[in-house]
């Protein structure tokens, strides 16, 4: 049993050994260094060797320096294979080592024996590796957006894995495709029309939201149950069935190429799950507030903007946030009804410049950043609020 | 009393509700049976533009008279088809203008000159000028002229409209339009992004689920391709499957795991042959399901996660007690705690990624074998301009949505009998 621990052990613990450095090196190699080969062999012996003497040492030397000494022979054998790396690439493979030794420290030979150890072991390994693989699959095209945004055509050409950022140039050398997308290609415009469609899309499907969704909650009505199915029926609709009706009556009625037009498509689509949250949340409200309420005279008007917004704050912004969201990123609507330069949203706009062959890439990225930043920031910034809105609203998507 | 409080209360709920009902029937109810009407007739893109009698005004300087100006109206019927009738033509001018030689079907009055053009045969144009002179003699601005537009009215008919109905569309999306193939392609794209979706979405809950540090920042990052802007990810992802300069051949090909670059986004078959079976694999198809899985697990990882977090402790402590395994206790008690999550996660997905349209727009556009029922609505109405077909493929997806939503519902009826 023991036996065979240690040989899963030392051979998982040697292929994570793999995997880790595999990231590096890549990442390195997309800052220009020159590095072409994994060298898998002789990680995967070097690993073997590190875990198996991790066991063998066990606790004659303290654990600190027992990860030192194994990341320094990891460096000289890695850095006399590969040579002429700089030092920051040594210093990163030392920390991988030192974190790699952090992480099998917990294993001992004694623990070894323990029944499920394998399961045990497998099921830490694959954790980390997991953890370690989705951070990367997900986290790599963006590094990637965002360090393209600050290439030069001409530096991409030359060398297509460097994408070192060289921040001792001018300000204005480091951030030209930002300043280019401002200037040549009226970003500033975008930005604005994305806002305004954004937050009125916000504010009108509050304003028609939050009565509808109380009187769901609240009131006895004939076709109250039909209402709030055919509420979700209708949100399970597409987009793209819509469209082509939507764009010959919108065409009709010079709607299209407007902001009218864009707001009243997007709060129609946005209405259905803002009315479905709310009225889940008013639900949650006692009712003895309301009661009373009514005792002091108050119409429902004085209900609804006196006791009902006040007590749900949280589940109006996280439907605001949401609905934001929404209409920030929508493209099929934007890519049919806007045809007019002037009138275009950031999604747009960016599908627009990626038509034209001509437009360097870097543009294209910056403008992805650009578009890309303010979603991503306010997602970080009110995550727990967006979170409960993705997770009512995602029957779309 | 009690009846007119009942009442009150009714008419309060209509006028609550009545705004967004409407809204939400005329935007989204309204063209879904919009579609049926147009999808039973021949209406191209050209047609549905009204004809619209339209006016160029081009401002001329005359030499050595600056208070004298010739205006050219470029007159024209916008449409190629259709004749407009009872063209009416305004256009105002400053106070001190006055015209020299009025024609005959127009009048100035007040300093605006109002004509009266009749009827306009399709692809009608006439170039029709007037001069003006100041009567102080003052010179003429021509940045004012020029801001004022010429404002143009008439009559014409609409296809739209008439009652001609042909089932022609119908006969052409399901016999001439590849129909099979694209039923195909549709389907493995919605189910093969659907399930690769729930499958990640399992892992990354379980492996969120444990502890460890930076939980919180890593529940966030997960979420991130869910949460971007769409137009953004896929550009980023062409250019990094770009098979000239793209970052992942030009990494296969440094480390010289292949020898000349994929086109992965631009290559419809890939021979591949595993233990001498040689087959082909959807290349183009496979990476925009990629794609979709890589967009939309994190929904899946965020459902999932909510519900492994309601999981009672005392479950996973009384397995350890009788020293269950690892994997036998996500096999034994995870799994099927979350059994009732994915099948409904599965119904949702499947039918969103069937009407998924802006991912493969923006990968492949539809080309080398990507072409999905959604893209089809786009290329038939707007790439061919034949709305009435892309509306007969609009009432395709709509008739086999309603048919999974029946599935959906039949489904969910009986868990909730079970229950």
């Amino acid at each position: 049993m023991r036996i065979k621990n240690t040989i899963i052990f030392s051979l998982i613990s040697s292929f994570f050994l793999i995997f880790l450095i595999s990231i590096w090196k890549i990442l390195a190699t997309l800052q220009g260094l020159n590095i072409n080969s994994f060298n898998i062999e002789v990680l995967f012996i070097l690993g073997l060797l590190i875990s198996l003497a991790h066991l063998g040492i066990a606790n004659r030397i303290k654990s600190i320096y027992k990860s030192i000494i194994f990341s320094s022979v990891f460096v000289f054998c890695d850095g006399y294979l590969i040579q002429k790396l700089p030092i920051w690439y040594n210093v990163g493979v030392f920390l991988i080592l030192y974190f790699f030794s952090y992480k099998i420290g917990k294993y001992s030979f004694i623990g070894l024996k323990e029944e499920h150890s394998t399961q045990v072991i497998l099921f830490d390994f694959l954790t980390l590796f997991g953890i370690l693989f989705f951070s990367f699959v997900i986290l790599f095209p963006f590094y990637m957006m965002l360090v393209t945004s600050f290439k030069t055509q001409i530096a991409l050409l030359v060398n297509p894995l460097d994408f070192s950022i060289n921040f001792g140039q001018d300000i204005k050398d480091l951030f030209k495709s930002y300043f280019v997308i401002f200037k040549s290609y009226k970003f500033g415009k975008y930005i604005l029309t994305s806002t305004i469609v954004s937050v009125g899309t916000v504010i009108i499907t509050l304003l028609f939201a939050i009565p509808a969704a109380y009187a769901v909650a609240r009131l006895n009505f004939f076709g109250k149950t039909f209402l709030s199915t055919s509420i979700l029926i209708i949100y399970m609709f597409p987009a793209i069935v819509l469209v082509i009706p939507l764009y010959t009556i919108f065409s009709q009625l010079g709607l299209r190429n407007s902001i009218e037009g864009l707001l009243i498509v997007y709060t129609a689509t946005t209405l259905p799950v803002a009315i479905y949250m709310l009225q889940g949340y008013f639900k949650s409200i006692p009712k003895e507030l309301e009661e009373a309420a009514i005792l002091d005279k108050l119409s429902w008007f004085g209900i609804i903007t006196k006791i009902i917004i006040p007590l749900s704050i949280p589940a109006i912004s996280s439907v605001a946030l949401y609905v934001f969201m929404i209409a920030w990123n929508e493209f099929l609507f934007s890519l049919m009804f806007l045809d007019n330069p002037n009138s275009f949203t950031l999604s747009r706009a960016i599908q627009y410049l990626s038509g034209d062959a001509e437009t360097p890439r870097q543009y294209l990225m910056a403008g992805s950043v650009v578009v890309t930043l303010p979603v991503l920031f306010i997602f970080v910034y009110f995550e727990k609020y967006l979170v409960s809105g993705l997770t009512a609203g995602s029957v779309k998507g | 009393m009690n009846d007119t409080l009942a009442n009150t209360e009714k008419k309060t709920a209509y006028i609550l509700t009545l705004p967004a009902v409407l809204l939400v029937f005329s935007i989204i109810l309204f063209p879904i049976f919009a579609n049926i009407w147009i999808s039973l007739k021949e209406v191209e893109l050209k047609d549905i533009r009204i004809p619209e009698p339209r006016a160029k005004k081009i401002l001329k300087s005359v030499p050595d008279e600056p208070s004298k100006i010739k205006i050219l109206y470029k007159l024209r019927n916008s449409s190629l088809l259709q004749e407009i009738r009872d063209v009416s033509f305004k256009d105002n001018f400053p106070k001190n203008f006055e015209i020299e030689k009025l024609d005959s079907r127009c009048e100035y009055i007040k300093s605006s000159l109002k004509c009266e053009f009749g009827n306009w045969p399709a692809k009608y144009k006439e170039n029709f000028q007037v001069i003006f002179t100041t009567n102080d003699g003052s010179k003429i601005d021509k940045k004012t002229l020029k801001s004022i537009k010429p404002k143009l009215d008439g009559k014409s008919d609409n296809i739209l409209l008439n009652t001609n109905f042909t089932l022609k569309n119908f006969k052409k999306v399901l016999f001439e339009n590849e129909f099979v193939d694209l039923l195909l392609t549709t389907f493995y794209y919605t189910f093969f992004g659907t399930v690769g979706s729930i499958v990640f979405g399992i892992l990354t809950a379980q492996m969120v689920n444990q502890k460890f540090y930076g939980r919180t920042f890593m529940r966030s990052v997960l979420l991130f391709p869910y949460v971007a802007p769409v137009v953004a990810l896929a550009y980023t992802w062409e250019l990094l499957l770009d098979p000239n300069s793209g970052t992942l051949n030009s990494l296969l090909l440094n480390y010289q795991i292949i020898e000349t670059p994929i086109n992965l986004l631009g290559q419809k078959y890939i021979e591949i042959g595993i233990f001498g079976f040689d087959f082909k694999l959807r290349l183009a198809l496979t990476t925009v399901i990629m794609f979709e899985i890589w967009r939309y697990f994190p929904l899946a990882f965020l459902f999932i996660l909510a519900r492994l977090q309601a999981i009672p402790k005392e479950l996973y402590e009384a397995a350890d007690v009788d020293g269950a395994s690892p994997f036998q206790k996500f096999f034994k008690i995870t799994l099927p705690q979350i059994t009732a999550v994915i099948s409904i996660l599965f119904m949702i997905r499947f039918i969103w990624n069937f009407n998924k349209f802006e991912d493969v727009f923006l990968l492949t556009g539809g080309a080398s074998g990507t072409r999905t029922l959604p893209i089809n609505v786009y290329q038939q109405g707007f790439a061919i301009s034949d709305i009435g077909m892309g509306s007969a493929v609009s009432i395709v997806i709509v008739v086999l949505l309603l048919m999974f939503m029946f599935f959906y519902f039949r489904l969910l009826g009986k868990r909730v009998d079970e229950n």
